[in-house]
């Protein structure tokens, strides 16, 4: 009985010390090292999205704490550390936001106020970045975004929150282009069904989309939305199959994204095109999953490779070898997002919060020191970066995505109608 | 009836099937020890990656599959029966209620630690296609898992109600002293019982890998919908939770198509609980 006793009193402070002792490091370490938050599904429904962002960004940590002269004048590569800080390196510490805005915001708030990161970045779901960064905006931390698009996360007049990614507006206008151009190459495109979830980031862009839609008389013929994380999605697929739209507009996380496909090929719909939203169809594991039965799935990207040598493709082999996996757009726009906050950091020679907060409003990066393919980052005074951009890229073969639009920056011509299996 | 209609119910039917197969397990266990496992989702997900796993392997579909996984998951709970739960049982509700939840913890991280986040699929189409009857589209794989909820409801049922090992497992579930003095050993009894309600969410596990997602927290989704069926069916009773999974699948679909997919999880849980109010022990439990 004694003995047992022992045992337990021994169990429960071991566990006290284990959740305790995530102590913030001394003062003096400062100094040296930049302690950076990250804010990513590392479990739940999008936690593939979010185990690629954390390869992705810690590919751009070993990029900028060490010397890695073949990118050239790539931003941060060329010395080990940050040379504005004397040397100083980057470390980033992880947290889950277990696809819960509350959790997220949580999380946040554990990172700014025990591990006292001097900058958040994350956190993939719109609807847990608009919480996360909340936290942010109290405690005056600035807090980049590279991947979230839905529109209000910038419409809130907050003063410590950047965007660098191309945000829902943005694609409208890309989508609404882009189905123009096919319609003058043939295809039928005047019925337009949106299918999407209800979390912020589909409630938001299929909102969105109609919007700007219905601003150049396009009207979205059929809205269909369903509850994120489905366990089965047949009623939906044969609502479509019975209007039979021209085009429908996916705006899906990953899970939802494969049972959509596979319902689609239970049930025999191939509708004649489908322009999916990124997220979960730029995920790798839906391409593993799915690819070989979703062929002809036009998405939006702003990544490409480049040629062999190019400062991108090094990247994407660091990536690949890191990862196991190609660079996806998704991760490509989140290690873009951080590559300009540590910049930003660089630039204002200091880890003080105001220092960096002003470096970030001044950011002017030209597209030959960006590995997406915006035309710049440039934020406005609301924190969204203006030349931001995208393409659009279809899944050919099952097994890559391959740009197809403009034709500028097109590697094939695109394929209609769409294929699937 | 529009023909669309048709294909919904008998989706509805198809998807009620597979929510009774694997919530055939925690009816058992549930009525059984009046132990509320949370770790259940959690076992269907092991079933689902041990196929996943044969076939990764040896390259077989369930055939090979879901007796492996019904076996490793059967001895499996052999295992937390002697291991956790004959302990927890003795002690306070919450003790019994935080022990299986942890449990299920510990089962979701250690596979996402070992597996990783991504998601996995057996291969489509694995134990056939898609095929039409009068037009409606069924899938083979769907239509095996629904022929097997059947076969393992009239198993379990049958074993309950006309095997003497039966008529002891639920004279321990009745009243466990009365049972020791008639010469029935509980403890064994139970273990059996952990036994075979596992082993039932390892065969609905590989089933479902086949045209389900595999990733570690896929019984997390599927729990939440374990309870409701069996709840609504009635503790204890393995027939209702057959009925009520085909129930609740058609209400899903119904709902689903004829509403709006995001009402649909309102509508079966505001039936739900409407229909508990009238009859608390559910379809077919016992009053």
């Amino acid at each position: 009985m004694k003995f047992r006793r022992f045992l337990g009193l021994f169990c429960a402070a071991v566990i006290s010390a284990a959740l305790a002792g995530q102590g913030s490091d001394s003062a003096a370490a400062e100094d040296k090292v930049v302690k950076i938050g990250a804010v990513f599904p590392m479990t739940g429904g999008a936690a593939s999205a979010g185990v690629h962002a954390k390869y992705a960004i810690e590919v751009a940590m070993d990029i900028i704490n060490n010397a890695h002269p073949e990118l050239g004048d790539f931003p941060l590569a060329k010395n080990a550390g940050l040379a504005g800080l004397g040397g100083a390196k980057v470390d980033v510490v992880f947290a889950d936001n277990q696809g819960s805005p509350a959790t997220g915001q949580n999380q946040a708030l554990r990172l700014i106020t025990e591990e006292k990161v001097v900058a958040l970045t994350g956190a993939y779901q719109s609807g847990i970045t608009l919480t996360a960064s909340a936290i942010a905006e109290r405690y005056s931390i600035p807090f980049v975004n590279g991947e979230s698009v839905a529109a209000n996360l910038t419409e809130r007049g907050f003063k410590w929150f950047f965007r660098t990614t191309p945000i829902a507006s943005d694609f409208a206008k890309i989508y609404y282009e882009f189905l123009t151009d096919m319609k003058a190459a043939g295809a039928k495109t005047d019925n337009v069904a949106l299918v999407h979830d209800n979390t912020e980031y589909g409630t938001s862009v299929a909102g969105t989309i109609t919007s700007a839609f219905k601003e150049k008389g396009l009207a979205i013929t059929l809205d269909v939305a369903y509850a994120v994380n489905a366990t089965d999605v047949q009623s939906q697929v044969l609502q479509l199959k019975e209007k039979n739209p021209d085009v429908v507009i996916m705006i899906s996380y990953t899970s939802d994204a494969i049972l959509f496909s596979k319902t689609m090929q239970a049930l025999d719909y191939k509708p004649p095109m489908i322009v999916a939203d990124d997220s979960g169809y730029s995920d790798p594991s839906f391409i593993k999953a799915v690819g070989k039965i979703s062929q002809g799935t036009f998405n939006r990207s702003s990544w490409s490779v480049g040629p062999p040598g190019s400062p991108t493709a090094i990247i994407a082999d660091l990536y690949k070898k890191k990862s196991g996996d190609e660079m996806d757009d998704t991760a490509a726009r989140e290690m873009q997002g951080f590559f300009v906050l540590v910049d930003a950091i660089d630039r204002a020679g200091s880890t003080e919060l105001a220092k960096i907060q002003a470096a970030l409003k001044a950011t002017d990066l030209k597209p030959e020191q960006l590995m997406m393919g915006y035309k710049g980052v440039k934020f406005d005074d609301k924190g969204q970066n203006i030349l931001a951009s995208g393409v659009i890229i279809q899944l050919q073969d099952g097994e890559n995505y391959v740009s197809v639009w403009p034709k500028a920056s097109a590697a094939k011509a695109p394929i209609v109608p769409y294929k699937g299996w | 009836m529009s023909f669309v209609l048709v294909q919904v119910i008998v989706g509805g039917l198809l998807l009620g099937a597979v929510y009774a197969l694997f919530s055939s397990g925690l009816t058992l266990v549930w009525g059984m020890m009046n132990i509320v496992n949370f770790a259940h989702g959690d076992f269907v997900m092991l079933g689902m990656y041990v196929a996943f796993v044969v076939f990764t392997l040896f390259g077989v579909g369930p055939l090979a599959g879901a007796p492996l996984a019904t076996l490793l998951l059967a001895t499996l709970g052999v295992v937390v029966y002697f291991g956790l739960i004959r302990d927890i049982m003795k002690g306070p509700m919450l003790a019994q209620i935080l022990g299986t939840f942890g449990l299920a913890l510990l089962l979701r991280y250690s596979v996402f630690w070992w597996f990783g986040a991504n998601f996995l699929s057996l291969p489509q189409n694995i134990v056939g296609g898609t095929f039409a009857i009068f037009g409606l589209r069924i899938e083979a794989s769907r239509l095996l898992a629904g022929a097997v909820a059947l076969l393992v409801t009239l198993g379990l049922h049958l074993l309950l109600t006309r095997t003497s090992l039966g008529s002891k497992m639920l004279a321990v579930a009745e009243d466990s002293t009365a049972a020791q003095l008639m010469g029935i050993r509980p403890d064994t009894m139970q273990a059996i019982a952990w036994a075979i309600a596992a082993g039932a969410t390892g065969l609905a596990g590989a089933l479902i890998a086949t045209f389900f997602y595999i990733v570690p927290t896929v019984g997390e989704t599927l729990g939440i919908v374990a309870f409701v069926t069996v709840s609504l069916g009635g503790f204890g009773s393995v027939p209702g939770a057959l009925v009520a999974g085909l129930l609740i699948g058609v209400i899903e679909s119904l709902s689903g198509y004829l509403i709006g997919a995001v009402y649909k999880d309102i509508v079966v849980y505001a039936l739900f609980l409407f229909f508990l109010w009238f009859r608390p022990q559910g379809l077919m439990g016992k009053a």
